[in-house]
């Protein structure tokens, strides 16, 4: 699956499902398990519909009514973090759990 | 029409004065092989490449990081944890299944729509800026493990 057409276009992988969301939402949007669950039944039906290597399909759910996100500068400034070279847990708990060894 | 990442990407780093990102560009036919028997008779893999782990595991760091989880089919999604130094983690962290659809496809099981799940999903970060490391390194060892886990096809959920 992806959410960036022109990265797939490139890549060229064996067979692509293409959704038009923000980026992070590669299987939908959160706690929305019908809109999720619709979305995977009709990405795995690639596996039986897309017949020669390279395909792309694409489905027609939206982000939004009008595609408003896709509106104004969506990548504005840099929002990549430090490229920190140490473990970058998402809890302090989960680090404890792991130097703690518990 | 949908983002021009890459476009937006080049822009963005001309305007750091960072030298042009090298996009991976493969100009070959991809290998292609049709499933061999329906879905609701194949195990599938899942491999993601959006910084999930579990809990108890050592976290990805944001450097180039290789290194991959692998993470028990019937884990709890309260124990699912996401990192990654390049999106917006908000959702993920709220829902991990946006970026790793394993509810999803736990309940697509038990509908019959799959056959089964591999015992183990695959999961690392992406933002690992060379190629060739995943190529050499990373695609190597996931593949092994799935090969081992006998799957008859794989769903793969990039960020």
């Amino acid at each position: 699956m992806s959410s960036a057409l022109d990265v797939i276009k490139s890549v060229n992988p064996p067979r692509t499902v293409f959704l038009d969301f923000p980026l992070g939402h590669t299987t939908g949007k959160p706690n929305e398990p019908s809109l999720q669950h619709d979305i995977l039944i009709q990405a795995l039906d690639a596996f039986k519909t897309l017949k020669s290597p390279g395909e792309v399909m694409k489905l027609s759910h939206k982000w939004d009514e009008h595609d408003s996100w896709l509106e104004g500068d969506t990548l504005a400034g840099d929002v990549r973090q430090q490229r920190f070279e140490t473990p970058q847990y998402q809890v302090e708990e989960d680090r404890k759990r792991v130097e703690g060894g518990i | 029409m949908p983002i021009e990442y890459m476009t937006a990407t080049r822009e963005t780093y001309e305007k750091l004065g960072y030298p042009p990102y090298k996009w991976v560009a493969n100009d070959e036919l991809p290998p292609f092989k049709p499933l061999s028997k329906p879905l609701s008779k194949c195990r599938l893999g899942l491999v993601a490449s959006g910084g999930i782990y579990v809990t108890g595991q050592v976290a990805f760091h944001y450097k180039d990081d290789t290194s991959f989880r692998s993470i028990p089919k019937d884990v709890k999604k309260s124990d699912l944890r996401a990192t990654h130094f390049a999106y917006d983690l908000t959702d993920a962290r709220n829902d991990p299944n946006v970026v790793f659809p394993i509810d999803t496809l736990r309940g697509l099981v038990s509908e019959g729509v799959i056959g089964e799940l591999a015992d183990h999903a695959y999961t690392f970060m992406g933002g690992i800026y060379s190629s060739r490391r995943v190529r050499e390194e990373l695609v190597p060892a996931i593949t092994d493990r799935l090969l081992e886990e006998k799957v008859d096809a794989v769903l793969f959920v990039p960020v």
